[in-house]
């Protein structure tokens, strides 16, 4: 086509090649247009907020904008002995400055988060602080109170000098930088974190095993029967599937509590005396219980889609050519089944490992995920960047299950139902 | 499920053993629904069966739970359902709109980049919903709209159109473009060609990505736990407040009301999906 005779022309002149990828970028461009509105909403409402939450996560220009001369006159200050004089005068005119607008309270409570004892001397600086003479800071800031002459609180105001910190992920994992910038792990009876981590991971664990384990007889039977029966008893898998997560949790509130069904049932079959019901809600019982029931649509269907796929005349051949029906299912049927498995598994275990409405109501404190220390501190200590960065961890987690998913068996198409 | 006369004896105990455990699972998921139904016409205060509704006495029961949920003094039930379902309404409006146009453009072979667009596009259903309320939080709480209709609706949006994009992507895989392209030929504009011709075609898969998203509207608690206040409360909201406070009747009785709700769905749900089946020529 390159050569100047051979070029095939339009019948408006313009050679047929242009006017070709003309036509396609216009079609690119129409495609386009028509995404464009969805994806321009999500980014802006969605994706950018994420992002917003990993500037959160690392912020920490709070601190350094509150105390700037501070950290300017610290800057030549080695940290091993006391600060010299000028940074005392530098922290005590930026506080004043604090003070004037108000914001003190806030330095305390961000310099308590570095190191506890803060509040009280910040309260006793700012009540001191009006009566101070011009000149020798050092000495006036010293006898508000001892800790000011300890070169740890100063030492502990210069590590927030940083804007940026990775102190919320490594507090995440419980972790923390000590004194000397080393990253170390917090006392054994403080890693709350860890064992809240440990956690999510088994009972996400635990429940895609469960729901596996009883998803894939019924879903086989429900491939295998004639289509009468199977419609009837795909109800059984539908209603729940589209009804109210909050009124199957409560339903399983009601069937587990003390005085209810299931130890009621117990106690006429003569398993529990009656004054000893065995207390299944608020711990992990009650998460297990309720999470499988409540996942188990999300393994059935996938598998059954697959199933359904299957031909019974496979089982039959692998029968007839001398297999017993079991080797002839470990055989056949079953690795036929693995993309539903492959399917079932991830949808399941990434909606347990972000759980959140029923290990809150069932799950009592034993019984808690990550998710809901994410909205702990979302909604009570209002530590927004620590929620951010425990947030973040888990989206890199269920990323990364996807990735390798995506690596072992392939996301196609996702199907609903 | 019959077993041939020729059966041998350990295969037919296995298959018995089958059926059992299949019928355990099957009660399994079922059994909690229907714990609700009787309960909820409780007259007494207690979430358990009382003596009398054991022994069928027709003075246990009673519809007092119906009429506090209704007629309640102070109650939320009321407000909560006009919320629920004003947000639901425009979330699933909104979501059916922006999905059917993004799955129009998605579904055309000149789309450049299609996978990573597909993977933004479905991103909320695939990330953790905690995380997608915080995330949504920061954005409602900037813009000015956390406590406000239009962010619940927002967040709702958000979080409904992958649903829509996925169905209508896949009831598109099974159009015939050379009904488009006939139109266009005879002389239809692009609007007419997708308001005529391809939206009949396209709409059981339309409703059905619709009706996830109402649903996902309607049960939606995560996030709007972080961006309701007390004037935008909804029936989840309420639900979730009554269950960890204190659990009464009433919510049994709005829980039985829901499950109708749901079985309504479930049933055009499936109507739509066999109809569309039937019309891409899958079902035998």
């Amino acid at each position: 086509m390159s050569s100047e005779t051979g070029k095939i022309l339009t019948t408006d002149g313009i050679p047929l090649e242009v006017s070709l990828k003309k036509a396609e970028r216009k079609n690119k461009i129409k495609a386009f247009l028509l995404v464009a509105p969805l994806l321009l909403f999500l980014l802006i409402t969605y994706i950018f907020p994420i992002g917003d939450m990993l500037m959160r996560s690392v912020d920490d220009k709070m601190v350094t904008e509150m105390l700037p001369k501070t950290f300017k006159s610290m800057e030549k200050w080695d940290g091993k002995e006391l600060p010299p004089e000028e940074v005392f005068e530098s922290f005590y005119l930026d506080f004043q400055k604090l003070v004037e607008e108000k914001r003190d309270g806030k330095l305390s409570t961000q310099l308590n988060y570095t190191k506890n004892g803060f509040k009280s001397i910040l309260k006793k600086l700012r009540r001191k602080a009006k009566n101070f003479e011009e000149g020798n800071y050092k000495e006036q800031i010293m006898a508000v109170h001892k800790r000011w002459a300890d070169v740890e609180y100063w030492r502990a105001i210069q590590r927030r000098a940083p804007a940026y910190t990775s102190q919320k992920y490594l507090k995440g994992i419980d972790m923390y930088k000590n004194e000397e910038g080393k990253i170390v792990s917090v006392e054994e009876d403080r890693r709350v974190h860890r064992i809240l981590w440990l956690r999510t991971l088994e009972i996400a664990f635990f429940v895609t095993l469960l729901c596996f384990l009883m998803a894939y007889p019924i879903a086989h039977l429900l491939a295998t029967l004639p289509m009468k029966y199977s419609n009837l008893l795909m109800i059984c898998v539908l209603l729940p599937f589209w009804t109210s997560l909050l009124v199957r949790t409560a339903s399983w509130m009601i069937l587990l509590q003390q005085q209810g069904v299931v130890n009621d049932f117990f106690v006429m079959i003569g398993l529990v005396a009656d004054d000893s019901r065995p207390e299944m809600m608020f711990n992990k019982t009650g998460t297990y219980v309720a999470m499988t029931q409540i996942l188990l649509p999300f393994m059935v269907l996938p598998l059954y889609s697959v199933m359904k796929t299957i031909s019974p005349s496979l089982m039959r051949a692998g029968k007839s050519l001398g297999g017993t029906p079991f080797v002839a299912f470990w055989k056949v049927y079953f690795p036929l089944t693995i993309p539903g498995i492959g399917a079932g598994c991830l949808l399941v275990f990434i909606l347990a490992i972000g759980y959140y409405i029923t290990p809150a109501l069932v799950g009592g404190a034993s019984g808690t995920l990550i998710s809901n220390q994410i909205a702990f501190h979302m909604k009570s200590t209002l530590d927004w960047s620590f929620a951010s960065a425990m947030g973040l961890m888990l989206l890199a987690g269920v990323l990364a299950i996807y990735w390798v998913y995506n690596k072992l068996v392939g996301v196609d198409n996702i199907k609903l139902g | 499920m019959a077993l041939p006369k020729y059966t041998e004896t350990r295969y037919r105990v296995w298959h018995y053993f089958y059926i059992t455990i299949c019928s355990c699972v099957f009660f399994f998921l079922i059994a909690p629904l229907f714990v609700i139904f009787p309960l909820s016409f409780n007259a007494e205060e207690f979430l358990s069966f009382s003596e009398g509704m054991k022994n069928l006495d027709p003075d246990a029961f009673s519809l007092r739970w119906y009429k506090d949920m209704i007629y309640g003094t102070k109650n939320p039930w009321g407000l909560a359902a006009k919320n629920s379902f004003i947000i639901a309404i425009f979330a699933t409006l909104g979501s059916v709109i922006l999905g059917t146009v993004a799955a129009l453009g998605l579904s055309s072979r000149h789309m450049p980049y299609k996978g990573l667009i597909m993977a933004t596009l479905i991103s909320p259903m695939i990330v953790p919903l905690i995380i997608s309320g915080v995330a949504i939080f920061f954005f409602m709480a900037k813009a000015g709209l956390a406590a406000t209709h239009t962010g619940i609706v927002l967040a709702h949006i958000i979080l409904g159109t992958p649903f829509v994009v996925i169905t209508v992507t896949a009831t598109l895989s099974g159009f015939d473009h050379s009904v488009t392209r006939a139109a266009s030929s005879l002389g239809s504009d692009p609007v007419n060609t997708f308001m005529k011709i391809t939206l009949p075609l396209i709409l059981p898969g339309v409703i059905s990505g619709g009706l996830f998203a109402f649903v996902t509207s309607f049960d939606e608690v995560v996030v709007v736990l972080f961006l309701a206040g007390l004037e935008n409360t909804t029936i989840p909201i309420q639900m979730w407040t009554g269950l960890r406070e204190q659990l009464s009747p009433t919510i049994l009785a709005v829980a039985t009301c829901l499950i109708i709700l749901s079985t309504l769905i479930l049933v055009t749900a499936e109507l739509l999906r066999r109809r569309s089946e039937r019309l891409r020529g899958i079902n035998r």
